[in-house]
C-alpha cells in the first residue's frame, strides 16, 4: 500500500481501508506502521509537487484524518478485545440506573453481548454471578428494547430463549389469501389476480388453496374477485386447524368460536356445501362480519347462532366434528396486535386458560363418539404460551378419559411440549403441533386433535367441574356468570341422569 | 335445517342463505345475497367491460359505454343479472331500455338501473342483516 506507486492519495487510502477489513485483528499495529508510511508518502509527494500547494494541503488534511481514523480504530479494537474477553454485567445498582436510560442502542448492544456470553458461558461468563442473573438482565433489556411489559417478556423468553421470536414479532407476516373453492379454482383465481397486477405465489406445498401476496397495484380487499367471494384474506395459520379437522361431506359440524368466519367458510368449502355447520360466537357484533363473509363466499349450509360456547351441548349436541378455535391472549399474533406486549397481565393468564378449559370440555361433550365418520375435536389457539395450550389439552385428557389425542395430520410444525419447567404432561402431547413466527413465518399457533371414544361422561369429574365453575364466578363477579352457572348446573344434572 | 329449531329465536342469527327482507309496506326486497340463485336461473343477462366493473361495484348505474354484451330481446324494465366479462356475477338491476333501443343511445346514457351489487358486502356490512 505505502509502497504502491499510485499517484492518487485517495486510492491509496481506499486500499488501506480494504486491508483494514481483512486484517481486523491486527488493526492497531497496521495503523501505526501505515501512519508513518503515509507520512513518508506525503513527504515524497510534497517534494514532487512543491509548486502545487493545494495538494500538499490536501495531503496534510488527509494525514490528519488518517491519524484520527487510526485512533478511532484502536479504540474500537480495544473495545472489541474487552468483549471477547468478557462482558461485564452491570451490577445491581448499576442495573437500576440503566433502567432509566432509554438509549436503545446501548440496550441493544447489551442484549447482543449477553446472548454471546450465554452461548459460551463456560469461557465468557462470570461464574460468581451465575446464568440466572444474566438472563434476568436480558429479559429486562428485551422488555425495554422491544417494548414489552416485563411480565410478558419474561413469559415469552422462558418459552423460547430465542431473541428471534421477538425480532420476528416486529416484522409483519406476508399477506395470504385463501381460494374459495366453492366459487373458483386456485389457478383461475391466480390468473385473474395476476391480470389485475397482483404479484403472488402458492403459499407452500402443504396447502392447495393458499396464495401469498407479495405486492399489489390494487387494493387486495376490494377487487371484483374479492367482492364476488372468490377468495378471502386469511392468515396461513388459520388454515391449519381446519386442515386438522378434515371435515367430510354430509357431516354435522360445530365451529364454537367462529367469527369472523374464515375458518367456517373453509370448512364449508371442504364439505362442498353439504351437511351442515353450526357457526357460533359469543359476540353479536363480530357475528355481523361472519354473516356477511359467509354470504359473500357462498356458504349455504350454515346456521349462525350467538351463544356462549360453554352452553353447548345444552343448545344442541351430537356433532360429528367440533372446531374450537379458542379465545386467547394472542401471543402468537403480536406482529398484528402489538397491544398484547403490554396489556396482558398475570390475571389474563389465569382467566383465559380457565375459560379455555371450560370450552374444551363443552366441545368434547358436544361430539357424538358413535358418528361413523367423525367423533373428532380440534382445539387451536393463536397463542404460544403453555398455559393456554398444553395445559388445557392435558386438563381435558385428565377430565375426559373418553378422549385421546390423535395426530393432527399436518406435515410440519414443532411438536408440543411434553414437559415444561418442571411440569410433566402426557407424552401423547407430542402429537400436538406448534407454529412459530420466527420458524415458520406465520402467526404463532397451536393445534391439537382429539378423538372421542365413548359418549359416557365420567360422573366424578362433573362435580369437580361445577366446583371449578363456582371458582370461576369468584373470579368474575358479573351477574352473567351466575346465570350461566345455573344453566350449566342444569345441564350437568340432566347429563348425570341415566 | 330443521335441526336449527333447538336454537333460541333471539340467539339465532342466520340460517342458510338470506334472500331479502320485507319492507314496511309488505313488499319483498331482494338482497345481494340472493345473487347466487338469481344468477343460476337468470333469463336475461348483461355483461359489463372491465373498465365499468368498479363503477358498478361502487353502486352506480350501468352506462352504455360499459356494456360488453347483453342478451338479445331483453325488454324494457326487465330485471337482469349483471356479470363481468369473465362471467362472474356482480349484481342485478333493471333495464332502462330494450335491446334494440340501447343501440341508439349515447355512450353516457344509463342502460341498467342499479339494484344491488357485491360491493354492498363492504359498504353495508353492518346494516345488511
Amino acid at each position: 500500500m505505502g509502497t504502491s506507486d499510485s499517484d492518487e492519495l485517495s486510492t491509496d487510502e481506499m486500499s488501506l481501508d480494504d486491508e483494514e477489513v481483512e486484517n481486523n485483528g491486527k488493526k492497531a499495529d497496521l495503523f501505526d506502521s501505515t501512519d508513518d508510511e503515509s507520512i513518508n508518502l506525503t513527504e515524497k509527494k510534497g517534494i514532487k509537487n512543491t509548486t502545487e500547494n493545494t495538494i500538499v494541503m490536501r495531503s496534510e488534511r488527509l494525514e490528519a484524518k488518517q491519524k484520527h481514523d487510526a485512533a478511532l480504530a484502536e479504540a474500537e479494537l480495544q473495545a472489541n478485545m474487552k468483549q471477547t474477553e468478557m462482558f461485564v454485567l452491570p451490577s445491581g445498582q448499576e442495573g437500576e440506573d440503566e433502567q432509566t436510560t432509554t438509549d436503545l442502542q446501548v440496550v441493544h448492544q447489551r442484549i447482543q453481548n449477553i446472548i454471546r456470553t450465554l452461548n459460551n458461558f463456560k469461557e465468557l461468563g462470570d461464574h460468581e454471578r451465575g446464568r440466572a442473573e444474566y438472563i434476568s438482565q436480558l429479559t429486562k433489556d428485551v422488555a425495554i428494547y422491544y417494548g414489552y411489559s416485563e411480565f410478558m417478556a419474561e413469559k415469552l423468553f422462558h418459552l423460547f430463549s430465542a431473541i428471534e421470536f421477538f425480532e420476528a414479532n416486529e416484522v409483519a407476516r406476508p399477506v395470504t389469501i385463501r381460494t374459495n373453492t366453492i366459487r373458483t379454482r386456485r389457478r383461475d383465481l391466480a390468473q385473474a389476480l395476476v391480470n389485475r397486477g397482483v404479484n403472488l405465489e402458492p403459499i407452500g406445498k402443504w396447502s392447495k388453496v393458499g396464495l401469498t401476496v407479495f405486492d399489489s397495484s390494487v387494493p387486495i380487499g376490494a377487487t371484483p374477485e374479492y367482492l364476488a367471494g372468490h377468495y378471502i384474506l386469511q392468515s396461513a395459520s388459520s388454515f391449519l386447524p381446519v386442515m386438522a379437522l378434515a371435515p367430510q361431506e354430509n357431516e354435522k359440524i360445530l365451529d364454537m368460536a367462529a367469527a369472523p368466519g374464515g375458518k367456517t367458510a373453509y370448512i364449508s368449502a371442504l364439505m362442498k356445501n353439504s351437511g351442515m355447520i353450526f357457526a357460533n360466537d359469543a359476540s353479536k357484533d363480530r357475528l355481523k362480519a361472519l354473516v356477511a363473509n359467509i354470504h359473500r363466499l357462498g356458504v349455504r349450509n350454515s346456521v349462525v347462532c350467538n351463544y356462549d360456547g360453554r352452553e353447548f351441548p345444552g343448545v344442541i349436541g351430537g356433532f360429528d366434528r367440533v372446531l374450537l378455535d379458542a379465545p386467547c391472549s394472542g401471543t402468537g399474533v403480536i406482529s398484528k396486535d402489538p397491544g398484547v406486549k403490554i396489556n396482558k397481565t398475570e390475571k389474563d393468564f389465569m382467566i383465559l386458560p380457565h375459560l379455555q378449559k371450560q370450552l374444551i370440555l363443552a366441545a368434547i361433550d358436544s361430539v357424538d363418539a358413535k358418528s361413523p365418520t367423525g367423533g373428532y375435536i380440534v382445539y387451536s389457539t393463536c397463542s404460544v404460551t403453555i398455559e393456554e395450550n398444553e395445559q388445557v389439552v392435558f386438563y381435558a385428557l385428565k377430565k375426559r378419559p373418553n378422549v385421546k389425542l390423535v395426530s393432527t395430520g399436518l406435515e410440519f410444525g414443532r411438536e408440543g411440549f411434553t414437559k415444561y419447567r418442571g411440569k410433566i404432561f402426557s407424552p401423547a402431547l407430542s402429537l400436538t403441533r406448534r407454529y412459530y413466527p420466527h420458524v415458520h413465518n406465520m402467526d404463532g399457533f397451536f393445534v391439537a386433535k382429539f378423538k372421542k371414544l365413548s359418549n359416557k361422561i365420567p360422573s366424578t369429574s362433573t362435580a369437580k367441574i361445577i366446583a371449578e365453575s363456582e371458582l370461576w364466578i369468584k373470579v368474575d363477579n358479573s351477574g352473567d356468570a351466575g346465570q350461566l352457572m345455573k344453566e350449566r348446573k342444569e345441564i350437568f344434572t340432566r347429563l348425570m341422569m341415566p | 335445517m330443521r335441526r336449527a329449531t333447538s336454537v333460541g329465536r333471539d340467539r339465532l342469527i342466520s340460517l342458510g342463505v338470506c334472500f331479502g327482507k320485507f319492507t314496511k309496506t309488505r313488499k319483498f326486497k331482494l338482497h345481494i345475497t340472493a345473487l347466487d340463485y338469481l344468477a343460476q336461473y337468470a333469463k336475461h343477462k348483461v355483461w359489463i367491460k372491465p373498465n365499468g366493473e368498479m363503477s358498478f361495484l361502487y353502486g352506480n348505474h350501468v352506462l352504455k359505454a360499459h356494456i360488453g354484451r347483453i342478451t338479445e330481446d331483453t325488454p324494457e324494465h326487465q330485471g337482469v343479472v349483471i356479470y363481468s366479462m369473465a362471467d362472474v356475477p356482480l349484481g342485478f338491476g333493471v333495464t332502462a331500455r330494450n335491446t334494440i333501443d340501447i343501440r341508439k343511445l349515447q355512450p353516457t346514457d344509463i342502460v341498467v338501473f342499479h339494484q344491488a351489487d357485491v360491493g354492498e358486502y363492504l359498504r353495508d356490512e353492518d346494516s345488511m342483516f
